[in-house]
């Protein structure tokens, strides 16, 4: 069973027509890599996800999205749509921890939704904090300024942050865009290890990065899903003349 | 003319000009000081005055704007931080909000008297709170309004969008959004916004001329509904309506006043250079 299922999206911002009939399936517990050029529309279908488009003004959103049989797009409530987000969490382009401590960042969202509390929330964050491979560096230091961190640790911390709610799927909207090479390659390791407990969807700018770290991957071009397909598969033999001039360099 | 020398001319006259600006603050600094420096004395600051006003000490005025001033505040900082965060976080933009909008330009543009004939009018007779430190308070607030809503208003849109997004992608409320993570970084915007309108209030008298200030009263204050004395009120009747007044007690009140208003302008800095330093985004 697909973890997420979408069937004739189509999003518009205000007149311009962002997704046209966008139709695919998202496997549990794997990879899936969103490639294209920019403004081909993979951040916008990302954000269709948790539904994050619903903040902008004048986005119009048709068709239907599956999250576990559910028609995410149904919903109507903000309750809703809040518990949803805590399901399919994001992580930012750019590393986004708040200005408070390394702690207090990771406890953030199980403070607001009243998750843990003492001793509980002490031992969530740690775990937190391991899952994403900070603890041994952090472990003394979760006073500090969550802003006194590396690029990269901050990402990590990012992704702890979210993981700390508990959520099914993740999605990463081109989490290594502000990293060096070197944290890039430790994030996508720290994917690779996410990937046994999450569903997670990563949108990127980098080829070499889907090819390496993805199950799965959809090439995407002026709004439209053009090949979707097995990672390998999708690198090695393209089946559209889009996705081979786009993979082999010929633009974007 | 080479350019060099062109743009040497032009600094020149900036610099000439932004002095300008600084000499007036200077001069009354100074005036006041030479003049009314001698005559601030515990005595004068902390007794009644006494022989009709031409000596003894000036606390009912101080204490009276201290608790107006505070009043107001009070009355204008949760409804302007309420109508800011409204107007930043929840409202489109639609004809609702755009005459919202042009009203809080239009009431800042009105001038100081006439907020002191509508306070007369609402506060002191429709409402019957009489000449009082709460209508003059009152009074004080919505003229305030408008100020504290901009400050607020920028205090909460300096917040980065990152902030309220992560927020909102971790599943938590729009309301609880701002509650915890907007408010609390938007605070010390608000509040050196807040101090700098209490300075700014405390030196207005036309507000509180026919609302709260008393011409003399014998005794401090006992609660809002009393009249009270006013430093700026004061200022104007001893400089104006007193006959013999030693000319060091006018220069010392004003000194008061000037030094009250400095005091929370220095406060509202102080606070500003704190958060600055503890905020790094």
């Amino acid at each position: 069973m697909k973890k997420i299922t979408a069937a004739g999206l189509n999003l518009h911002y205000g007149t311009f027509h962002a997704l046209i009939d966008v139709s695919l399936g998202i496997e549990p517990n794997k990879i899936t890599a969103m490639i294209g050029p920019s403004g081909c529309g993979k951040s916008t279908l990302l954000r269709v996800f948790n539904r994050m488009n619903d903040a902008i003004e004048g986005v119009r959103v048709a068709g239907n999205v599956e999250l576990d049989g559910e028609n995410i797009l149904a919903y109507r409530d903000d309750e809703a749509i809040d518990i949803l987000r805590r399901k399919v969490g994001m992580v930012f382009q750019r590393p986004n921890p708040f200005p408070l401590s390394v702690f207090e960042n990771v406890a953030f969202g199980m403070r607001i939704h009243k998750l843990a509390r003492g001793r509980e929330l002490e031992d969530r964050v740690a775990e937190s904090l391991k899952a994403v491979l900070l603890w041994d560096a952090l472990k003394d230091k979760l006073k500090r300024s969550a802003l006194s961190l590396t690029l990269e640790q901050r990402q990590r911390l990012c992704i702890a942050r979210l993981i700390a709610v508990t959520p099914d799927v993740i999605l990463l909207d081109e989490p290594c865009s502000s990293l060096d090479p070197v944290a890039t390659l430790k994030i996508e390791e720290l994917m690779l290890e996410l990937k046994k407990r999450y569903t997670i969807i990563i949108v990127t700018h980098n080829m070499a990065q889907a090819a390496r770290v993805s199950d799965e991957t959809g090439f995407m071009l002026l709004g439209r899903l053009v090949e979707f397909g097995e990672t390998s598969r999708i690198f090695t033999a393209p089946q559209a003349k889009e996705t081979e001039e786009y993979i082999t360099g010929r633009y974007g | 003319m080479k350019s060099r020398t062109a743009q040497r001319i032009a600094f020149a006259v900036l610099l000439a000009v932004s002095c300008v600006v600084f000499l007036p603050v200077v001069s009354i600094f100074v005036i006041l000081v030479k003049e009314g420096g001698g005559a601030l004395t515990p005595e004068f600051l902390f007794t009644m005055p006494s022989e009709g006003m031409r000596s003894g000490g000036i606390l009912p005025a101080i204490i009276g704007t201290l608790l107006i001033v505070v009043c107001a505040i009070a009355v204008t900082l949760p409804v302007g931080v309420l109508a800011a965060i409204y107007l930043n976080e929840y409202a489109k933009d639609n004809l609702l909000t755009r005459v919202i909008r042009l009203a809080i330009v239009n009431l800042a543009g009105v001038p100081s008297v006439v907020f002191g004939l509508f306070g007369l009018a609402l506060f002191v007779m429709m409402l019957n709170l009489g000449v009082s430190v709460i209508a003059g308070a009152l009074t004080l607030s919505i003229m305030e309004l408008p100020s504290i809503i901009t400050t607020s208003r920028n205090a909460l849109s300096s917040v980065p969008a990152s902030f309220r997004e992560v927020s909102l992608s971790l599943g938590v409320s729009r309301w609880r959004t701002i509650r915890h993570v907007v408010l609390p970084n938007a605070v010390p915007g608000i509040l050196t916004g807040a101090i700098l309108s209490l300075a700014r209030i405390a030196g207005e008298t036309a507000p509180i001329l026919f609302t709260a200030a008393a011409f003399y009263v014998t005794r401090l204050p006992h609660s809002l509904s009393d009249q009270v004395m006013a430093l700026p009120y004061h200022l104007y009747i001893i400089s104006t309506q007193i006959p013999n007044m030693p000319s060091k007690l006018t220069y010392g009140t004003a000194l008061t006043l000037v030094l009250l208003v400095f005091l929370m302008s220095l406060a509202a800095i102080i606070l500003r250079i704190i958060f600055r330093r503890r905020k790094k985004w």
